[in-house]
């Protein structure tokens, strides 16, 4: 390992960020800027009879209101699964139904974001409202199986037959919520048309998908259309997709002939761009006596919109996690009066390993098997459900190395027997995992004669690190300082690159550097060894190697030069290369690994928890940053912690409506809440996942966690909540 | 927001003359609570009165107490030495309310006149609510209601009064004084706040002409022996699920005076004389708390998520008095 690489550097972004210096989407003032502000839909089904805008439009400032009755058509655009980045399978504005409460039915553009605000208050709408189908309890004899981008099942042998005839069984049904993702950067975009050219700022996690949708849905060449995004403040899943007011705010641009600024309010932001369902999980564990698995079920009920299928696939790691030779599982949707749903970190992963993770840890009980043994016992070797070997897995490495620094040895296993004074204490483990996924991505390497280097890939940066991993990488790889890197990202101009979800944006990105950086050095060296001036003159090319800025024969590394030499000899600028890395189908199943230990204190009296301690050991591949790394570790923990104890977005079920749609009542945790969170950063080595042996870390953080709170409850208080988040009046 | 108009007044006459010319004019302090509502469409005044440049923001030791100017700010009030000495439930609830920035901000005065957090009073467009749309009717009985109040509610409302400062006054006998064109009157803080009963609308006793000058607080060995207990979801910035201000006046273990009041379970600052009455002249005991907090619970009245508070507040209650109690048992 080089210095480069692994080293907890400073974010390269850092001080541009901390300065204010770092322009975010909403930052962009283009001049003769409009600004369109949403007008929301108050009930949840049925039509709008009228809508009354004359009051707006006299209103002082106003320049424009867009209503269905006056919209510009637009094309429709794929979701995710028909291969594109739309939100919502319909066009905003298309009519006068009402499909959810929160739907935007009016756009309201004014010379100032106060004239629009005060305006927007002003259009009046009627409805012809229906009774609105607002909970999975009442609807859930509708549940149909559906699957997110397979099947809705998965099977192997006769799961319901082996639980019938386990020696020991769990079968329990866990509840999740609905959570919002509440990053602290609203949605906002600012779009300016020039003729049929079209750039907008867009805070996006997506900035490829959104050109892709913003061309096909106003019907202009995709090189027309530019999106930027070089900082986002934060996503978890919901800047992924193109949502309605993205279309809405281009298309007011495009009538006003204007550049127009849409920003959401935080209350938008719980109506307008998706939420993670509600679920509710059965899970069947069937065991002998030596704790090995027979059987596994896990089926999965959530909620979708009216008008498109999401599915919460909480199932699936389930087939994967512990071998088993008898599993089934499938996932069902019930359709809502509610917004479409949408990815929210470890989408799936989430809220299964919750329901999963407890259910071993009721079965753990009934075995009297202390839970990490129940876990080796069960521990897969190699992926249960494709049969393939894992690309590398050190699972056992991190109950290990977790499980020693949290003390876990010491723990009595029995429920109420640990105090601390008057607090009860409990002891929870879990296990975590994540996929390691990887997409096409391209990447442009420039080496300039002054052995500096420029790497571009038009990927997203939402904190994570990105620009400052990559910046590492190729640094590692061209074998010059960091400080004469820089990486560029954040603009459709620049090599594609995929969606920043799905954990996969380093290996997939980091991939085409890599190749970049390769083809850019085997030029030089091909320059080199051509040139009869240079030292490398006639050099076999397997035997020139790079570091340090220069090329040099592996034999004789005195024999070389440097890349400023060759490059300014032959009075070029600078040697470019791109590389459109593809990933080949592997016979290898790639996944990282973790498990969280924590500590919880519950008050016996007043019932409230408090989390006091967590380990969290994970193994992830080659850890390219080991502060940012930690840093979205301790992200994922905390927004665990939330799950466990805090996050819910409460719906009235008489008017299908969220109540909570603020920072007051939608509760996260704040600093108070969380005491101390070690991640350890387990050393592993995978040859077979991707070019540059990374896993994905931004999900992994987050899952299990809840179920480790849960579990530490449990063994606080003697009480199973299977019912999330773990309030007061559920352990009074 | 709606458009209105906007006046600093340099004296308490102003302020007072603008209200009574313009009943539709609020003043404005902190403006924490009224310009959220303002932005919500939930308050619309057509004219405020700014009245920060008033000399009203002075705390000061009297005779027989202290006596906190309506425009101190919560953050000055609960960091002064004697608030924290005298009347430390004052300072607790204080520091447990908001956040360091909303309580820079906030007044005294404007703490008490705070507006309830019920959802559906706090968004115009949200079902019914009597509070705001007087005889609209109220959402909140059949709809989410875990944060709603088990104490003081009517058929017409049932949400909580939302401030935890107003709670440990009415324990603590505080008295608020106001001035309006007839002159000043004081109103004692536990009949500042009004049940909702037909008329949820009708919040305090405080009339539209009348402006809060100052809040004044005796001292009391219950109020030096006094102590705030806020229990929430989270560990800071949220508003409670309940809440207990108590004050005990001991000699040895035998209780002299006792003072208990409520908060994040009633319709208004929940002043308990039923709790009160059964500790004074007994001998300290987890038994005497507990009955005392059956006594304060008694005629609760839970809603559909709500249940747990009664237990919950009883439990309050019981930790509030053993912690106040500490060591004199």
């Amino acid at each position: 390992m080089s210095a480069n690489v692994g080293a907890g550097i400073d974010r390269v972004d850092g001080r541009a960020k901390v300065t204010g210096t770092a322009r975010f989407a909403a930052e962009n003032n283009e001049k003769n800027l409009a600004y369109a502000v949403l007008v929301p839909s108050t009930i949840a089904s049925g039509t709008i009879k009228t809508l009354d805008t004359a009051a707006a439009e006299k209103a002082p400032g106003v320049v424009k209101i867009i209503t269905h009755l006056n919209a510009p058509k637009l094309i429709k655009t794929g979701t995710f699964v028909a291969g594109g980045a739309a939100g919502e399978n319909r066009i905003p504005l298309d009519g006068p139904q009402i499909h959810y409460a929160g739907q935007h039915i009016a756009v309201v553009v004014a010379n100032t974001f106060e004239q629009a605000t005060a305006a927007a208050m002003l259009v009046r709408a009627t409805y012809d409202a229906k009774v609105p189908r607002a909970s999975l309890k009442e609807h859930r004899a509708d549940a149909t199986p559906k699957g997110m981008f397979g099947p809705p099942e998965s099977k192997r042998g006769d799961a319901d037959a082996a639980l019938a005839s386990a020696e020991v069984k769990v079968d329990e049904v866990y509840r999740t919520p609905v959570e919002h993702h509440n990053m602290l950067e609203p949605h906002a975009l600012v779009a300016a048309w020039d003729g049929d050219h079209l750039t907008v700022h867009d805070a996006s996690q997506y900035i490829s998908g959104a050109q892709k949708d913003l061309s096909t849905a106003f019907g202009i060449p995709i090189e027309n259309v530019r999106v930027l995004s070089p900082y986002v403040g934060g996503g978890f899943g919901c800047k992924g997709n193109v949502w309605p007011h993205v279309l809405l705010g281009t298309m007011a641009a495009r009538v006003m002939k204007r550049p127009v600024k849409l920003v959401l309010t935080r209350k938008q932001l719980f109506t307008s761009n998706g939420h993670r369902s509600q679920t509710e999980q059965r899970v069947a564990l069937g065991a002998g006596r030596d704790g090995k698995l027979t059987s596994i079920i896990h089926e999965s009920l959530s909620h979708t919109s009216m008008f498109d299928t999401f599915v919460e696939a909480s199932p699936v790691a389930t087939p994967m996690m512990y071998a088993s030779p008898n599993l089934r599982t499938i996932t069902r949707v019930v359709s809502l009066n509610h917004p479409q749903p949408t990815f929210m970190r470890a989408p799936g992963e989430t809220p299964g390993m919750y329901a999963l993770e407890s259910a071993l840890d009721e079965l753990s009980y009934k075995l009297k098997m202390d839970p990490v043994q129940l876990r080796l016992v069960n521990h897969a070797d190699s992926d249960p459900e494709s049969g393939k070997p894992w690309s590398s897995k050190s699972l056992k490495e991190c109950y290990q190395q977790g499980g020693e620094r949290f003390g876990w040895a010491k723990r009595n296993p029995e429920p109420r027997s640990m105090q601390d004074g008057r607090m009860l204490m409990g002891w929870g483990m879990a296990s975590a995992t994540y996929p390691t996924y990887r997409q096409a991505a391209s990447a442009k390497v420039r080496i300039l004669a002054d052995g500096s280097a420029v790497v571009q890939s038009g990927a997203q940066e939402m904190g994570m690190g990105t620009a400052t991993v990559q910046t590492q990488l190729a640094a590692e790889l061209l074998g010059i300082p960091i400080e004469r890197v820089r990486f560029e990202l954040g603009d459709t101009r620049l090599p594609k690159a995929p969606v920043a979800g799905g954990s996969m944006q380093t290996a997939s990105v980091g991939s085409a550097v890599k190749g970049a950086v390769q083809a850019a050095l085997k030029k030089l060296t091909d320059f080199a060894i051509a040139d009869s001036a240079s030292p490398l003159h006639g050099a076999a090319a397997a035997d020139v190697a790079s570091a340090d800025g220069r090329l040099f024969l592996r034999s004789n590394s005195a024999t070389g030069e440097t890349f400023a030499s060759i490059l300014n000899r032959h009075y070029l600028p600078a040697v470019e290369a791109q590389f459109d890395a593809t990933p080949a189908k592997s016979e290898h199943s790639a996944h990282a690994f973790g498990a969280h230990f924590i500590e919880v204190a519950v008050d016996p009296d007043l019932a409230r928890v408090q989390v006091r301690r967590v380990v969290s050991a994970f193994a992830a591949g080659r850890i390219l940053n080991a502060k940012t790394a930690r840093s979205q570790y301790l992200g994922g923990v905390v927004q665990g912690i939330g799950m466990a104890l805090l996050e819910q977005t409460h719906i009235d079920e008489n008017l299908s409506r969220f109540t909570n749609a603020n920072f007051a009542e939608y509760l996260v945790p704040v600093n108070a809440d969380i005491v101390s969170i070690e991640p350890i950063l387990v050393e592993e080595v995978d040859e077979h996942a991707n070019p540059i042996g990374v896993k994905g870390i931004g999900e992994i953080g987050i899952v299990g966690v809840a179920a480790a709170v849960a579990n530490a409850v449990y063994h606080a208080t003697g009480k199973r909540v299977r019912d999330l988040p773990i309030t007061i009046e559920k352990l009074l | 927001m709606q458009p209105f108009e906007y006046s600093r007044v340099h004296d308490e006459a102003a302020a007072i003359k603008g209200l009574t010319a313009n009943n539709r004019a609020k003043v404005i302090a902190g403006g924490t609570n009224l310009l959220d509502l303002m932005k919500e469409h939930v308050e619309t005044p057509s004219r405020l009165l700014d009245i920060n440049d008033l000399a009203m923001s002075a705390i000061e030791r009297t005779s027989d107490g202290v006596r906190i100017g309506a425009l101190a700010r919560m953050s000055d009030t609960a960091a002064h030495r004697s608030i924290k000495e005298q009347f430390p439930a004052l300072s607790e609830a204080l520091l447990l309310s908001a956040s360091p920035q909303l309580r820079n901000m906030a007044s005294i005065g404007g703490n008490l006149m705070q507006r309830t957090r019920c959802a559906y009073f706090r968004d115009i467009t949200l079902g019914a609510c009597n509070k705001r749309n007087p005889g609209s009717g109220c959402s909140a009985i059949a709809g989410e209601n875990r944060m709603h109040a088990v104490l003081g509610t009517s058929p017409a409302c049932i949400a909580t009064h939302p401030s935890d400062f107003a709670v440990a006054l009415a324990a603590l006998d505080g008295i608020v004084q106001v001035h309006g064109p007839k002159g000043s009157r004081d109103i004692p803080a536990v009949d500042f706040h009004l049940l909702p009963g037909e008329t949820p609308q009708r919040e305090h006793a405080l009339a539209h002409d009348e402006i809060i000058v100052a809040v004044r607080v005796p001292s009391a060995p219950h109020a030096e022996r006094s102590y705030y207990l806020k229990v929430r979801d989270r560990a800071s910035y949220e508003f409670a699920l309940t809440s207990a201000a108590v004050g005990l006046g001991l000699d040895g273990s035998t209780i002299r005076s006792a003072r208990v009041a409520l908060g994040g379970v009633g319709t208004k600052p929940w002043r308990s004389r039923e709790a009160e009455a059964i500790l004074t002249g007994k001998s300290i005991s987890d038994a005497l708390f507990r009955e005392a907090a059956e006594a304060a619970l008694q005629s609760a009245k839970p809603q559909r998520q709500n249940g747990f508070k009664v237990e919950l507040a009883k439990r309050t209650i019981v930790r509030a008095l053993q912690t106040v109690a500490g060591g004199a048992a």
